[in-house]
């Protein structure tokens, strides 16, 4: 199965990127193979629904987990309907976070906020 | 001299909320002989409180969204590529519309190969004209939650055509946004209601820059004038910003509109101040069309 975690840099040591739908990167673990692979979050410069726009690349890439510190209404939308659960990170590097997943030491995450409208946070 | 009014458009913007633009905006279009005010703050129209208009007739305001038809789909996935706004997405074989991120551009529908989407109306408020003696009210009003009011002001500007040759005053919302330049993209001149603290000062800073941006011919009316010193007035003299009125803060004319009275019809010393302040931005957009017609 394949796990997918927004960082800021393209390393599995890059800590998590706070935001979800602007993240410049995600990277993709497959746990299948123990690989890994970084996706270029082309929706960071979104004017807006960049959170739709991302959960969209997520669901492309077949991702089956998503662990993040935290996600929009829109975004959980498109990843509820394409069955992709949803994990919140802990403090930590990416690597970190995806061996706490396997350990089930994440707690699903159940809080989504709504859009900032162009207004960056 | 008595100087015509009519067929000027008057925008009354500030930075934020609570600096008298409905205050300025309705005793502007009272002390006229004869107005249009539009109240396009409509996120929360308050004109129509102080004008109580009567004879109203409302108008309900729709926009496109678009609807896909399952049938019809064959999955190409051409409109959630196409779309600019990210409002679509593709999920199990299907389109999904986020009508909250939707513009209406219709894009999607003329992308679509197989005509599997067609457009739904989607109501987001209304719009409401009546009449309070001199003056035609004209209020635009948002239903709560819908993302932008923009459809329902460039139906109220549309409508007010029909009284081109009436003074119009435009009450806008505050701040510097969408909203507020489509308020202001057809008026003739911009009115910055200002507030006498350094709060006040950024926000005017913030309007100051959108009229310039536009190439509005602007003045500004500081409002609520104690004795001391005044930051909104500094900065106007620094900036060299025509300063067209000033209104004292003062109980009589607080009471006045917290009772939703409108103080120019009320007293005569109101009556004397807005009709002067009429006269000098009259006067400013003369010179203004004289200089560069």
């Amino acid at each position: 199965m394949k796990i997918a975690v927004p960082v800021d840099d393209k390393r599995l040591e890059s800590g998590i990127c706070p935001s979800f739908g602007r993240t410049p990167y995600f990277l993709i673990f497959n746990t299948d193979t123990n690989e890994a692979c970084f996706l270029d979050n082309s929706a960071a410069a979104s004017q807006g629904g960049a959170g739709i726009k991302a959960a969209q690349a997520i669901v492309d890439a077949e991702v089956n987990t998503l662990l993040t510190p935290r996600c929009g209404e829109n975004a959980e939308e498109v990843l509820s309907k394409a069955e992709v659960l949803i994990y919140k990170t802990i403090s930590g590097t990416a690597q970190q976070n995806i061996d706490a997943y396997r350990a089930e030491q994440l707690l699903p995450l159940n809080e989504f906020h709504k859009g900032f409208h162009g207004h960056e946070k | 001299m008595v100087m015509k009014n009519n067929g000027i458009k008057i925008a009354v913007l500030s930075g934020k909320g609570g600096t008298g633009k409905t205050l300025i905006s309705v005793n502007l279009a009272s002390v006229a002989e004869k107005a249009v005010y539009i109240d396009c703050d409509v996120d929360e129209p308050n004109g129509h409180l102080f004008f109580k208009p009567k004879n109203v007739n409302s108008e309900k305001i729709a926009i496109k969204m678009p609807l896909v038809s399952e049938d019809l789909c064959n999955g190409c996935r051409k409109c959630v590529d196409f779309c600019k706004f990210n409002a679509l997405a593709f999920i199990k074989n299907r389109p999904y519309v986020f009508e909250d991120v939707c513009h209406s551009c219709g894009a999607c529908l003329l992308v679509c190969p197989e005509k599997a989407l067609t457009e739904k109306e989607k109501i987001i408020g209304e719009i409401k004209n009546g009449i309070s003696g001199n003056v035609t009210v004209n209020t635009g009003i948002l239903k709560p939650g819908e993302e932008s009011g923009v459809p329902i002001i460039k139906r109220l500007l549309e409508n007010s055509k029909a009284g081109e040759d009436l003074l119009t005053i435009i009450d806008c919302p505050p701040g510097s946004n969408c909203v507020v330049m489509e308020s202001i993209k057809d008026a003739d001149y911009c009115v910055l209601a200002a507030e006498p603290t350094i709060f006040g000062v950024h926000n005017l800073n913030m309007v100051y820059e959108l009229v310039k941006l536009f190439n509005k011919p602007y003045g500004v009316v500081l409002n609520k004038c104690l004795s001391g010193e005044n930051p909104a007035e500094k900065f106007c003299i620094e900036k060299n910003i025509p300063i067209l009125g000033r209104i004292m803060f003062e109980n009589e004319l607080g009471e006045l509109n917290s009772d939703a009275k409108i103080a120019s019809r009320e007293s005569g010393k109101y009556k004397a101040l807005f009709s002067s302040l009429l006269q000098s931005v009259v006067k400013e957009v003369r010179h203004e069309a004289a200089v560069n017609p």
